[in-house]
């Protein structure tokens, strides 16, 4: 089968039917065992048992970003090939990364508290993490609130691919400048600095948030795709009906 | 299992991530069920888009 034919709404709908009761299933083991290697795992010498927030926090701030680079991968499929999946892909993928997005400031937040002494600091890293989450919800705006769908996923694309900028900022901050939050610990020149002890469920919990994650931006497209089927029966409904009316 | 004396902050972080996943599956899943049942409703009255006319 050409790769082409994959591009295709209805080829979408039958690939994403079948894969999501598999996705859903390996989704809810890796929870389970992730979940349990995270409450079972020891304590940090420093932090005592809140270090086990990390197995939340980590993930959703990996997948927060994710969800821009998607957004922004596919802002390129709208704008250079005005590709009608490209745009579907990024409307379903905006508020699944605006939800994990959410959960990273949460629950850095109320990690925060008991190992800075405070639930918000105006530093780099924390900043371009809470601009990211006003990106999101500039982009969720323009989708559903532009009047014509075309317009609001071109001005959607725009902000996207602009938005990438913030990517690399939210990335290396904690080196460019002085920051509370810690440096990177899990991918850095050398191998990470956590303890297998932490980081295998660290890990688990990371993969099992990706499927997640996937997961609900397969279904999420799913949607689109039936919603946009819903707007083009109405229009031409409404196209026989002037008709009939003229 | 001890949380320690920062048992709060650590439940209040796995209940708000449960109840965020929760919201955005159920959204999902109820929007899913919505446009299924549009999609019948316009069907049953016959109404249907034109790439699927020709293809009948």
């Amino acid at each position: 089968m050409p790769v082409i034919d994959l591009a295709n709404p209805s080829r979408v709908l039958v690939i994403v039917n079948r894969l999501l009761p598999w996705l859903v299933a390996v989704t809810i083991i890796l929870f389970a065992i992730g979940l349990f290697r995270a409450l079972n795992a020891p304590d940090d010498y420093q932090q005592g048992a809140t270090v086990k927030i990390m197995f939340l926090h980590v993930p959703a701030a990996w997948l927060g970003m994710l969800g821009w680079v998607i957004m922004s991968i596919s802002a390129l499929g709208t704008l250079v090939w005005r590709h009608p999946l490209a745009d579907v892909a990024g409307k379903a993928a905006a508020p699944i990364g605006a939800a994990f997005t959410f959960i990273c400031l949460l629950t850095g937040s109320l990690w925060g508290r008991p190992t800075w002494g405070t639930y918000w600091v105006w530093d780099a890293r924390l900043t371009s993490m809470l601009i990211l989450l006003l990106l999101y919800l500039g982009v969720i705006a323009l989708y559903w609130t532009a009047e014509e769908p075309g317009r609001g996923a071109r001005a959607a694309a725009i902000l996207s691919l602009v938005g990438a900028i913030n990517l690399p900022i939210i990335k290396f901050s904690v080196d460019w400048w002085n920051t509370l939050h810690q440096p990177a610990s899990v991918f850095r020149i050398g191998g990470s600095k956590i303890d297998p002890a932490l980081l295998t469920p660290l890990l688990i919990m990371a993969l099992a948030f990706t499927l997640l994650f996937v997961t609900l931006h397969l279904a999420s497209m799913r949607n689109e795709i039936l919603r946009r089927r819903v707007r083009s029966i109405r229009l031409l409904q409404a196209q026989k009906f002037a008709e009939v009316s003229a | 299992m001890n949380l320690g004396p920062h048992a709060d902050f650590i439940v209040a972080a796995y209940v708000v991530t449960i109840f965020v996943i929760a919201a955005l599956v159920a959204w999902v899943m109820l929007d899913y069920s919505a446009q299924r049942r549009i999609l019948g409703d316009l069907e049953e009255h016959r109404i249907t888009r034109r790439s699927q006319r020709k293809g009948q």
